[in-house]
């Protein structure tokens, strides 16, 4: 092992050139993942921060009793897909009016806005589906003058999310897919410029084995260097969009980690594939 | 220690490189291999040191057949050959040193014996001196010497050498020619293709001659089935062929 590193090490120092090809090769595959990765990333959670504003309001009639008001507060707060239910009195409806719409406020008067029930939706119960199911079943009480869920605005997030997680993982996937591809390329460049350097081992008596050590070093010290400068070049990049153009959320330390350890993985695969291709050949 | 048994090989194109070769050699002998070019020399011993498998036929060396040897069992084979070439095949950027030792390390020799073992045999090839000049700063005479220490370095049942003068001139072919045969008389076979027929000729080894992939001549077909070769001493029992006559 310890000479298996010190022929990995070896490689780096003898073909400095072919090394940072590699290296940058992986770099800017992966910085191209992040950026792309980064943008789904704010993306989905944006989207879920609309998503979690879906609510359904149902409106109740003036006059109703508080009894009847709180006994459907809780019958729909025991509803599968319900989160919360609030219920929200023409008091506070105008309360929250005001400040709202703050320059109006000599506009709102006492009566003119109703009570309402405010119920807020499961994680997974947000979809169009679950939200007319729910509003369906509050339409049974006859107190309850009016439904709202906006309908349309439902329907176009969820079709929106769904859309971006679809692009997201096939342009993700064929983006993996690229890297690993002009990596593996870069990498078996690499082992062609060792040629002798391998037919002499396996001239000498190494097993394929100990010839496959160096090189999957190599791969793995390349993609993890790769991985690194892929990092900061993502960050480098959110770091100046943030302060030009807009604000956005970085990769937690968890998924830095994955990634950085996803270069150091193609690197890795790259090597033990162009290697094992390499000494197949016989 | 060496059967080629009704050997022929076809590459995927072109005639026959060899075609029912049948010979052996035994431990201890020097043979040379000859021919024109294109007859064969190189394939037998590619065949040898399983750089690549008969058509038909099969190749014993050191008690393996070609007919039965997994790929698994190809790298202790040749640990016990030594192969040597025409273009020297040393590591540019390894001190002479270096690329003996590099035939210990990769196949596991514990550190503290290779740096002595190394000393030895680059002295036996009298480049002691230059242990630590790289390949580019040794004439091509001494790159040879190097590429025969690192075949050497392992103790070899044989020695394979491939044109080790084709790129030398005579004087330089006379001193490697000399080293191959102080090689021989420690008790290392060698088995040596060459075109050098004024060389051959000056010298009564054992010859083989090939043509087009045929064996046409073999100098030592009779007197090496003989029983006082096969007893010669330094022929211990663990190397015997078990298919020896
Ligand atoms: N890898 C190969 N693929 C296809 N044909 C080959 C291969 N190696 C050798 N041959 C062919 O096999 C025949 C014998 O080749 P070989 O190298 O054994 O000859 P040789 O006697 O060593 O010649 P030379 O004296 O020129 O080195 C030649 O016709 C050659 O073209
Ligand atoms: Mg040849």
């Amino acid at each position: 092992m310890n000479l298996a590193l010190r022929e990995a090490l070896r490689a780096f120092r003898r073909a400095p050139m072919l090394s940072a090809l590699s290296v940058t090769t992986i770099a800017f595959s992966l910085f191209a993942f992040g950026l792309f990765g980064l943008v789904a990333l704010n993306l989905g959670s944006a989207l879920a921060q609309i998503e979690e504003r879906v609510e359904v309001r149902a409106f109740i009639a003036s006059g109703t009793s508080p009894e009847a008001t709180a006994a459907v507060v809780g019958d729909v707060g025991s509803f599968p897909e319900v989160a919360s239910v609030r219920f929200v009195s023409e008091v506070q409806a105008l309360d929250r009016a005001r400040r709202e719409l703050g320059e109006f406020e000599d506009v709102f008067e006492a009566g003119i806005l109703p009570a309402s029930i405010e119920v807020r939706l499961r994680d997974g119960f947000r979809d169009p589906e679950s939200v007319r199911s729910v509003s369906k079943r509050l339409e049974v009480y006859d107190f309850i003058d009016d439904i709202r869920y906006g309908e349309e605005w439902v329907e176009k997030v969820y079709r929106l999310r769904n859309i971006a997680t679809a692009a997201g993982l096939s342009l993700g996937l064929i983006f993996a897919l690229v890297a690993i591809i002009i990596i593996s390329s870069t990498i078996r460049m690499a082992i062609l410029a060792r040629s002798r350097e391998i037919r002499i081992m396996r001239l000498v008596g190494a097993t394929n084995q100990f010839i496959r050590g160096p090189f999957l070093i190599d791969g793995f010290l390349k993609g993890l260097l790769g991985g690194l400068v892929a990092l900061l070049l993502t960050w480098v990049t959110f770091e100046f969009v943030g302060q030009y153009v807009v604000q956005a959320t970085f990769f937690g330390t968890r998924l830095a980690v994955v990634g950085v350890l996803a270069g150091a993985l193609i690197g890795l695969l790259g090597s033990a594939v162009s290697v094992g291709r390499h000494l197949g050949k016989v | 220690m060496i059967r080629f048994t009704h050997v022929g090989k076809q590459y995927p194109k072109g005639d026959p490189a060899l075609d029912d070769v049948s010979f052996h050699v035994n431990r201890g002998e020097f043979v040379f291999l000859t021919g024109p070019s294109g007859a064969g020399k190189s394939t037998i011993l590619k065949l040898i040191y399983v750089d690549t498998r008969p058509t038909y036929g099969e190749v014993r060396v050191a008690g393996q057949s070609s007919v039965t040897m997994s790929a698994r069992q190809i790298p202790a084979l040749r640990r016990r050959l030594g192969v040597v070439f025409q273009d020297f095949q040393l590591l540019e950027d390894r001190t002479a040193e270096q690329n003996v030792a590099f035939a210990l390390e990769v196949t596991g020799t514990p550190p503290t014996q290779i740096g002595p073992r190394v000393a030895r045999v680059l002295t036996q090839v009298g480049l002691a001196a230059k242990a630590t000049a790289l390949p580019h700063e040794l004439s091509g005479g001494e790159q040879q010497r190097v590429a025969i220490a690192r075949a050497l370095v392992n103790d070899p049942l044989v020695l394979l050498a491939d044109e080790p003068t084709g790129n030398l001139d005579t004087r330089t072919t006379r001193g490697i020619f000399q080293l191959l045969r102080d090689v021989n008389a420690r008790g290392t076979a060698v088995l040596m293709a060459t075109h050098d027929l004024a060389l051959v000729k000056s010298l009564d080894f054992r010859t083989l001659e090939l043509n087009q992939g045929r064996l046409v001549y073999d100098s030592g077909a009779q007197r090496h089935t003989t029983a006082d070769e096969l007893d010669r001493p330094g022929a211990g029992p663990d190397v015997r062929d078990g298919d020896a006559p």
